[in-house]
C-alpha cells in the first residue's frame, strides 16, 4: 500500500518534469519507469548501480547545491517529504484505529464485568421478584436472556450443584472469578501492545534514512537506464559554465568540463550554434529542442537532439540550464538519405515525364518533317508538271503582255520547284537519311566544273576565278556530290548579290581546326579551307547570325529584290557540318562578301586506283584530254556577253565545255524534234538568241542561279530552258512549228489519235523510252500500258544492258527498275550520270560492265545532256525515293505501274 | 439468248465483284482489264498465265532452296520472292502479294520455318487464284460465245 502510494506520488512528479521530452503516446512506458518496486528486489541491479556511481562523472558536492537551490530540486524534496508525511499520517490513523478498537473491546469486558455482578443479584432476588412485575419482569427477563446470549455466550457458567445451596453459590463465585482473570489478563495483553505499538511508531519517526534509500533506489535506476543511452545530460549556469554532465566524452576528465563553456571545450562546427541556442533558451526562458550537427576534432561528424530547459531558483530568478543531447546522427542520415531519395525520386520523375515530352515532340517533328518532305515530293511531280507545261507555253507565240505573264509564272513555279528541293535537302540532313559517299574526286575539276556551270549561265559582266593553292592534293576523298552542291550554291549565291568585279573559289589547305573532333582522324586526311568570295552588296553585321537560320535572308528588302528560297545557305550549312566541317562568313557592306567552309578529307593516292573498293567512285576521275588539267590551279571564266564563249582562261580551250553549242549540234533536244536543227541555223544561234531573248531576260537571270542549285540539274534546267525559248523563236521565225508542236503534246494522252501516233512514227518523233525491268509480267503489264499510251519502247532486263543501251542508243527517257539481278537500277543510274558528267564509260567498265566500244565518238559529245531516268520502285525501304534521287534518278513511280501513273511521267518527261 | 446473255453478264459481274470483295484481287487488275482490246482479247488471260507459270516455277526453286535446314540459300529464295511480288502485285494478285510481303520478311531475318510457311501459303493462294480466274475466264469465253460483250465491272 505504501509503495502504491508513493508511486503515484512519483507519478505526478514524473509527469511535471518530463512532459516535453517524451510524447503522450507513450505515457505508459514514462508511467512506470519510476517504479522502483522492480529493481529492489533485483540485487543485480543494485550492484549495477554502484558500478555506475563510480562511472558517473558529476560534482557530488554540487548536486545536492543544485537540489538545494533549484526549484526542480525542492519541488522533488518537498515531494519526498509529503510522501513521507502522507505514509506517517496513515501510520498513525491505522494505530489510531486499532486503539479504538481494543478500548471498546475492554469497555465490553467493564460491561460485561458489571452485568456479571448484576446477574447475580437478580438471580438471588429471583424467586421472590419474580410474581411482582409479571410483564416486566417478563420483559426484564427477556432482555437479560438476550443479554446474557450475547455477552456470555457460550461461556455459560455450569454448576451441577443444587441451586441456592451455599455449595451452588461458592461454586459460581469461583467461576466468575476465573472469567474476571481472564478478562484482566487479556486487558493487559492489550495494553502491552498499545505500549508496543507506541513504541514502533516512535522508531518510525526518522524518515531521512527511507528518504536516502528512495533516493539511491531512483538514482541507481536512472544510471543503470542512462548509462548506456546516448544521452549527455548537463546542468549549465547562467553563463553556460557546466555544473554537472553526465555521459561526458569519454576521454574527457571531468576537469576538462565542469567550470568551463562548450566553446571553450570543444572546437568545430555546430558548437558556437549549440552555445547561441542554450543562450538563446536562458533568454527566452523557455524549454526547446534543436538538431544540431557538431563537427569537431574530437568525435567527428555527429548529429545531437538537443533539448534546452531554463532551470529558476526559488525566486523565480534563472539560474542556468539544463540541456540534455540525445545522438541521432543515423537517424539523421536516414532521414537524409530518405529525403534526398524521394528527391531523387521526384527529379527523376520529373525527367522521365520531360523527356516523354521530349519524345512525343520530338516523334511530332519528326512526323512533320516527314509530312513535309512527302507532301513536298508529292507537291514537286505535279508542279514539274505546271512549269514544264508553262515553259512550253513559252515556247509558242505570244503577245508581249501574255509573254510577261507566263514568265512570272514560270519564276514562281521554278521558284516553288527550288524550295521543294531545298526542303526536301533539308528534311534529309535533319532527318538523317542522308548519307554521305566516301568517293574520290579532284577537287580542281570539281572547282573548275562548278564555274564553268556558272558562267555557262551568267548573265553578269563577272569575272568567274578559281585558285587552287599547289599543296591541294589531286585527288581526295568525300562526297563530291554534297561539296559540288555547296559550291553551287555558294557560288550562285555570290553571283546573285555581285553585280560587277568578280567572284572565285579559293582552295588551300589548312592545319586541323579546333572544332574538329577527334572521330576519324588520322593521318592520311587532310582539311582543305574553301574561301568564296564576292565583290558584291556585302552583308550588314546584323544580318550575319540569322544568314544561316532557314528561311531567312539578310532582310526583307534583299528577298523582295534578289528572290530565292533563303533555304540555300542553311542547306550549305547542314551539309558541311554533316561531313564534319564548319561553314563561316565575312562581310563587309558593299565590298563583297566571302564564304568559308572547312572540311577534312582523306587522301588518297593515284595507286590505289585500281583497288578501290567503289567501283563507282571515280566520278571525275577519268582520262582528261589535256594531260596538265589536273593539277592546273588557275581558272578563269568571263560572261556570255557578246559572243558565244569568250573565256579569258587560258586552259579553258576544249569544244566539250561549251554546252550550248553541244546541245545544239549534236543533241536534238526532246522539243526540237519537230524541228530540223540545220546546220545553217547553227551558226548564228547565240545572236539569235540574245536577241529572241532580251525581253524576258531579266527573269533568267533571276532564276537560274538558282536553280542551279544541284549542279547537274541547275546546268540541264537552265541551258535547256534558253535552248527552248530559241528554239520557240526559231519555230516561230520558220512558221508552223507551233501547230506541230501542239500536236506532240496532245498526242501521249489520246490514244485514239491514232493517225497522229503513225505519223509520229512515220517520221520518227517517237520518243525513245528504255524500261529495265527483270520482271517479265512487269514488263508484259508495262509494255502494254506504253502501247496504249501511244509509245513503243525498248527493254533493258538489268543494269548492264541499261547501261550497254544506254551507250548506244539516245533516249528520252529511261523506267529504270531498282531492284535487279546483275546489276541494280540504283548503281546503273549512278554509272549512266558518270558518264555523262566524264563524257566516259571508265566508271562502268570498272564496274564490270562489258561496254562494246562502238561509236566511241558520239558517245563522248553527248555528254552533257542529262537523261532522264525515273525509278520503279516498290515502296519498300530498301527501295526509298530518297535514295533514288541521292543515286541521281530525276522522279519515281511507285509499283505496281498504272496507266495513270505512266502518263504522268511520259508528260513530265516527253515534252 | 439475250436472257441468257444477261444472265451470263450478271453472273461474270458478281463473280468478279465476289474476286475483289474476298481480296484476291486489287485495282491493278482493273488496270489490267483496262489494257485489254480488240487488238489484244487475250491480254489479261496471257499475262495471267504466265504469272501462274512464273508462280510454280518460282516455288519450285524456291522450295528446293529452303529444303536442307542448314543450308538454306536465302539470297535465292529472296530473290525468288522479290520476283514473285514484283509480278503479283503487276497482276493485281492481292492475297498472293501480302503472303509475299510476309514471305520476305521470313526471309530477311533467316526464317526458314516461317520461309516454309510462307511457301506453302503462296502455293495455296495462287492455286486458288488460278482456279478462280479460269473460272472467271470460262464465264467470259462463255458469254463471248453467247454472242455477248464482256460487261464493264465498276468496282469501287
Amino acid at each position: 500500500m505504501v509503495c502504491e502510494m508513493e508511486t503515484d506520488q512519483i507519478e505526478e512528479m514524473d509527469v511535471e518534469v518530463l512532459s516535453s521530452m517524451w510524447p503522450e503516446d507513450v505515457g505508459s512506458q514514462a508511467d512506470n519507469q519510476f517504479n522502483v518496486e522492480k529493481p529492489v528486489g533485483d540485487s543485480d541491479t543494485l550492484k549495477e548501480v554502484d558500478i555506475a556511481e563510480k562511472r558517473t562523472m558529476a560534482d557530488l558536492k554540487r548536486l545536492p547545491e543544485l537540489m538545494n537551490t533549484t526549484d526542480q530540486g525542492s519541488s522533488q524534496l518537498t515531494n519526498l517529504v509529503r510522501q513521507w508525511e502522507y505514509m506517517q499520517d496513515h501510520a498513525v490513523r491505522l494505530l489510531r484505529e486499532e486503539l479504538k478498537i481494543l478500548t471498546r473491546q475492554r469497555e465490553e469486558a467493564e460491561a460485561k464485568e458489571l452485568k456479571i455482578i448484576e446477574e447475580h443479584n437478580f438471580e438471588t432476588e429471583e424467586p421472590e421478584n419474580v410474581p411482582v412485575l409479571d410483564e416486566t419482569s417478563h420483559l426484564f427477563r427477556r432482555f437479560r436472556q438476550k443479554k446474557r446470549d450475547e455477552l456470555v455466550d457460550s461461556k455459560r457458567v455450569v454448576i451441577d450443584e443444587e441451586f441456592d445451596t451455599v455449595a451452588y453459590w461458592k461454586q459460581k463465585a469461583l467461576s466468575l472469578e476465573k472469567m474476571l482473570e481472564a478478562s484482566t489478563e487479556r486487558e493487559r495483553r492489550l495494553i502491552e501492545k498499545l505500549n508496543e505499538s507506541l513504541k514502533t511508531m516512535e522508531s518510525h519517526s526518522a524518515p531521512v534514512e527511507e528518504l536516502t534509500q528512495n533516493l539511491n533506489r531512483a538514482e541507481g535506476f536512472l544510471h543503470f537506464i542512462l548509462q548506456n543511452a546516448p544521452i549527455v545530460m548537463g546542468h549549465q549556469d547562467k553563463d553556460l559554465r557546466y555544473l554537472f554532465i553526465y555521459n561526458k566524452f569519454p576521454s574527457l576528465r571531468e576537469q576538462d568540463i565542469l567550470g568551463k563553456t562548450d566553446v571553450e571545450i570543444f572546437h568545430g562546427g555546430g558548437v558556437k550554434e549549440s552555445e547561441d541556442f542554450k543562450r538563446e533558451v536562458l533568454e527566452m526562458g523557455k524549454a526547446s529542442k534543436r538538431e544540431i550537427t557538431f563537427e569537431t576534432e574530437l568525435f567527428g561528424s555527429k548529429t545531437f537532439l538537443i533539448y534546452v530547459e531554463p532551470v529558476y531558483n526559488k525566486a523565480r530568478e534563472k539560474i542556468g540550464i539544463n540541456y540534455m543531447g540525445m545522438e541521432v546522427t543515423d537517424q539523421v542520415r536516414k532521414r537524409e538519405k530518405m529525403a534526398k531519395l524521394r528527391e531523387d525520386n521526384a527529379v527523376r520523375k520529373a525527367m522521365e515525364s520531360e523527356l516523354t515530352k521530349t519524345i512525343h515532340i520530338t516523334e511530332e517533328t519528326m512526323r512533320a518533317k516527314q509530312m513535309l518532305a512527302t507532301m513536298s515530293h508529292e507537291i514537286r511531280s505535279p508542279l514539274s508538271g505546271v512549269v514544264g507545261m508553262a515553259e512550253i507555253l513559252s515556247t509558242t507565240k505570244l503577245d508581249k503582255e501574255q509573254r510577261q505573264l507566263l514568265n512570272v509564272m514560270i519564276s514562281s513555279g521554278d521558284l516553288v520547284l527550288q524550295l521543294i528541293n531545298d526542303i526536301l535537302d533539308l528534311s534529309k540532313v535533319e532527318s538523317g537519311v542522308m548519307k554521305l559517299e566516301a568517293t574520290k574526286f579532284r577537287p580542281r575539276e570539281v572547282v573548275k566544273h562548278v564555274l564553268q556551270t556558272a558562267a555557262a549561265s551568267l548573265k553578269k559582266d563577272l569575272t568567274l576565278e578559281g585558285n587552287i593553292a599547289d599543296e591541294v592534293p589531286i585527288l581526295v576523298v568525300g562526297d563530291v556530290l554534297r561539296i559540288r552542291q555547296i559550291l553551287t550554291n555558294l557560288i550562285s549565291n555570290a553571283i546573285k548579290f555581285t553585280h560587277q568585279g568578280k567572284v572565285g573559289i579559293k582552295l588551300k589547305v589548312v592545319s586541323e581546326p579546333s572544332f574538329a573532333t577527334d572521330k576519324e582522324q588520322n593521318e592520311t586526311s587532310v582539311w582543305i579551307c574553301c574561301d568564296v568570295y564576292d565583290t558584291g552588296i556585302g552583308i550588314p553585321e546584323n544580318a550575319l547570325p540569322c544568314l544561316f537560320k532557314k528561311y531567312m535572308q539578310a532582310s526583307a528588302d534583299h528577298a523582295r529584290k534578289y528572290g530565292g528560297t533563303g533555304l540555300g545557305l542553311a542547306i550549305c550549312k547542314q551539309l558541311v557540318e554533316l561531313m564534319g566541317g564548319q561553314l563561316t562568313v565575312t562581310s563587309q557592306v558593299n565590298s563583297g562578301s566571302t564564304f568559308t567552309f572547312v572540311l577534312p578529307y582523306k587522301v588518297a593516292t593515284s595507286d590505289d586506283h585500281s583497288d578501290d573498293q567503289d567501283e563507282f567512285s571515280d566520278m571525275v576521275d577519268h582520262h582528261q584530254p589535256e594531260p596538265d588539267d589536273t593539277t592546273e590551279g588557275h581558272f578563269q571564266f568571263k560572261p556570255l556577253l557578246g559572243s558565244i564563249y569568250s573565256n579569258g582562261g587560258p586552259v579553258i580551250s576544249s569544244n566539250s565545255f561549251l554546252p550550248h553549242k553541244a546541245m545544239l549540234t549534236t543533241t536534238p533536244l526532246k522539243l526540237n524534234n519537230g524541228f530540223v536543227a540545220t546546220p545553217s541555223n547553227n551558226t548564228g544561234q547565240s545572236e539569235t538568241v540574245q536577241v529572241e531573248n532580251g525581253g524576258y531576260m531579266d527573269e533568267s537571270r533571276q532564276n537560274c542561279p538558282e536553280s542551279g542549285n544541284q549542279y547537274v540539274n541547275g546546268n540541264g534546267r537552265c541551258s535547256s530552258k534558253e535552248s527552248e525559248s530559241c528554239s520557240s523563236s526559231q519555230a516561230s521565225s520558220e512558221g508552223g512549228g507551233v501547230l506541230e508542236m501542239e500536236s506532240e503534246l496532245t498526242v501521249s494522252s489520246l490514244r485514239e489519235e491514232e493517225k497522229t501516233e503513225t505519223e509520229l512514227k512515220e517520221t520518227s518523233k517517237q520518243p525513245k523510252i528504255l524500261l529495265v525491268e527483270d520482271n517479265k509480267i512487269n514488263i508484259m503489264v508495262a509494255k502494254s500500258m506504253m502501247k496504249q499510251l501511244g509509245y513503243t519502247m525498248d527493254i533493258a532486263n538489268n543494269g548492264v544492258e541499261a547501261i550497254n543501251a544506254v551507250k548506244d542508243t539516245s533516249y528520252d527517257l529511261v523506267l529504270m527498275d531498282v531492284c535487279m539481278p546483275v546489276m541494280d537500277g540504283l548503281k546503273a543510274t549512278r554509272l549512266i550520270r558518270s558518264y555523262e558528267e566524264s563524257g566516259n564509260w571508265e566508271a562502268a567498265i570498272e564496274a564490270g560492265v562489258d561496254i562494246k566500244t562502238s561509236e566511241n565518238d558520239q558517245a563522248f559529245v553527248r555528254s552533257t545532256d542529262r537523261l532522264p531516268i525515273v525509278a520503279m520502285t516498290a515502296n519498300t525501304l530498301a527501295e526509298s525515293s530518297e535514295e533514288c534521287y541521292v543515286n541521281g534518278m530525276d522522279s519515281f513511280i511507285s509499283k505496281p505501274v498504272t496507266l495513270q501513273k505512266l502518263k504522268e511521267c511520259l508528260q513530265q518527261y516527253l515534252q | 439468248m439475250n436472257t441468257v446473255v444477261a444472265q451470263l453478264q450478271r453472273q461474270f459481274q458478281d463473280y468478279l465483284v465476289s474476286l475483289y470483295q474476298q481480296g484476291f484481287l486489287d485495282n491493278q487488275f482493273t488496270e489490267l482489264r483496262k489494257l485489254q482490246d480488240e487488238g489484244t482479247p487475250d491480254f489479261v488471260a496471257e499475262v495471267v498465265s504466265l504469272f501462274f507459270d512464273d508462280c510454280s516455277k518460282l516455288i519450285n526453286t524456291m522450295s528446293r532452296s529452303l529444303e536442307r535446314p542448314e543450308n538454306v540459300d536465302f539470297k535465292q529464295v529472296d530473290s525468288g520472292v522479290h520476283q514473285l511480288k514484283g509480278s503479283s502485285s503487276s497482276v493485281g494478285a492481292r492475297r498472293v502479294k501480302n503472303v509475299c510481303i510476309s514471305f520476305k520478311e521470313c526471309c530477311d531475318v533467316q526464317n526458314r520455318e516461317g520461309c516454309l510457311r510462307c511457301l506453302q501459303q503462296v502455293d495455296y493462294e495462287y492455286k486458288m487464284l488460278k482456279t478462280k480466274l479460269q473460272d472467271l475466264f470460262n464465264l467470259e469465253q462463255r458469254i463471248l460465245q453467247a454472242g455477248g460483250m464482256i460487261p464493264q465491272v465498276n468496282i469501287s
